[in-house]
């Protein structure tokens, strides 16, 4: 018998969570960057709830994490976003390769 | 636990839009497409989450991320691009040792995960069926500290993103 063990869920999830990891690391654009930043926290919210399903189902811990992680990725998209749009603002290149002020 | 076939086929198929939207994010080149595929990698991940008896997760997943965190970024790039957007979501020089670097952690965790008695520690008690009762009660008595400072999070991330995205003065200050 076919079934889906939680092992699936935390395959699925580490595979996401690697596209996403992947994405960040390789990506030009800092938008996309954001992007692929949403996709890993989505990995880890797959996780959680398929942790809350399988090891605590009845007191939802996992399911409550996950909420204040969407929270927290929502406000950091809006801040991410906006202080993109104000480095464009300011006529610089969005570009992650060339955002090295603070480099040295 | 879950016998039903449905759910097996279900869980293949979500499993497999997700995987491939998600690889279609990293790969297109055009930052539009992206966000298209990155919509639709959301709303299979609420179809994961409705498989693991998580309404309420799916419902916000849909709500926020597919809603508002799409259509926020898709005005984000409205509002920094004004060329074509063909060749906007190029690689850096670094993909190859960002391959080598994922392709060590996907190993790790294919190991871990492989390895974890996860038989152990799984209880076969069903998810209740009242989840969005239980959640509501649980945020508003046991977790509220959380929740009111999940609150003031997004009152100081709303007044800070408008004020760095404000327009500018053209005299400077301000």
């Amino acid at each position: 018998m076919v079934t889906i063990s939680l092992t699936h869920y935390v395959m699925l999830s580490a595979i996401l969570f690697s596209i996403g990891l992947f994405g960040v690391l390789a990506k030009k654009n800092a938008v996309s960057v954001l992007i692929c930043i949403e996709l890993m926290l989505n990995a880890v919210n797959i996780n959680f709830i398929a942790f809350s399903k399988y090891i605590t189902p009845a007191d939802f811990m996992g399911q409550i994490f996950a909420i204040f992680v969407i929270t927290v990725a929502a406000a950091e998209v809006g801040v991410g976003l906006a202080i993109i749009i104000a480095i464009y603002r300011n006529n610089l290149p969005v570009d992650l390769d060339e955002i090295d002020w603070l480099k040295w | 636990m879950e016998t039903c076939i449905y759910n097996v086929i279900a869980f293949y198929m979500l499993a497999a839009v997700i995987l491939g939207s998600a690889v279609m994010i990293v790969a297109v080149r055009n930052i539009v497409h992206s966000v298209l595929f990155l919509a639709a990698c959301f709303i299979s991940m609420a179809g994961i989450y409705l498989l693991l008896d998580a309404v309420y997760l799916a419902i916000i997943q849909v709500l926020i991320y597919a809603g508002a965190v799409c259509i926020m970024i898709i005005f984000g790039i409205m509002l920094i691009r004004r060329a074509d957007m063909k060749e906007s979501n190029l690689f850096n020089k670094q993909t190859k040792l960002a391959a080598g670097v994922v392709a060590m952690t996907l190993a790790v965790y294919g190991i871990l995960a492989g390895k974890t008695a996860w038989t152990d520690v799984t209880s076969n008690v069903p998810v209740p069926a009242d989840s969005l009762d239980k959640i509501g009660g649980l945020l508003l008595s046991q977790y509220v500290i959380p929740f009111e400072v999940a609150a003031l999070l997004l009152t100081v991330a709303l007044i800070g993103a408008i004020m760095l995205a404000r327009e500018v003065k053209a005299d400077g200050d301000n």
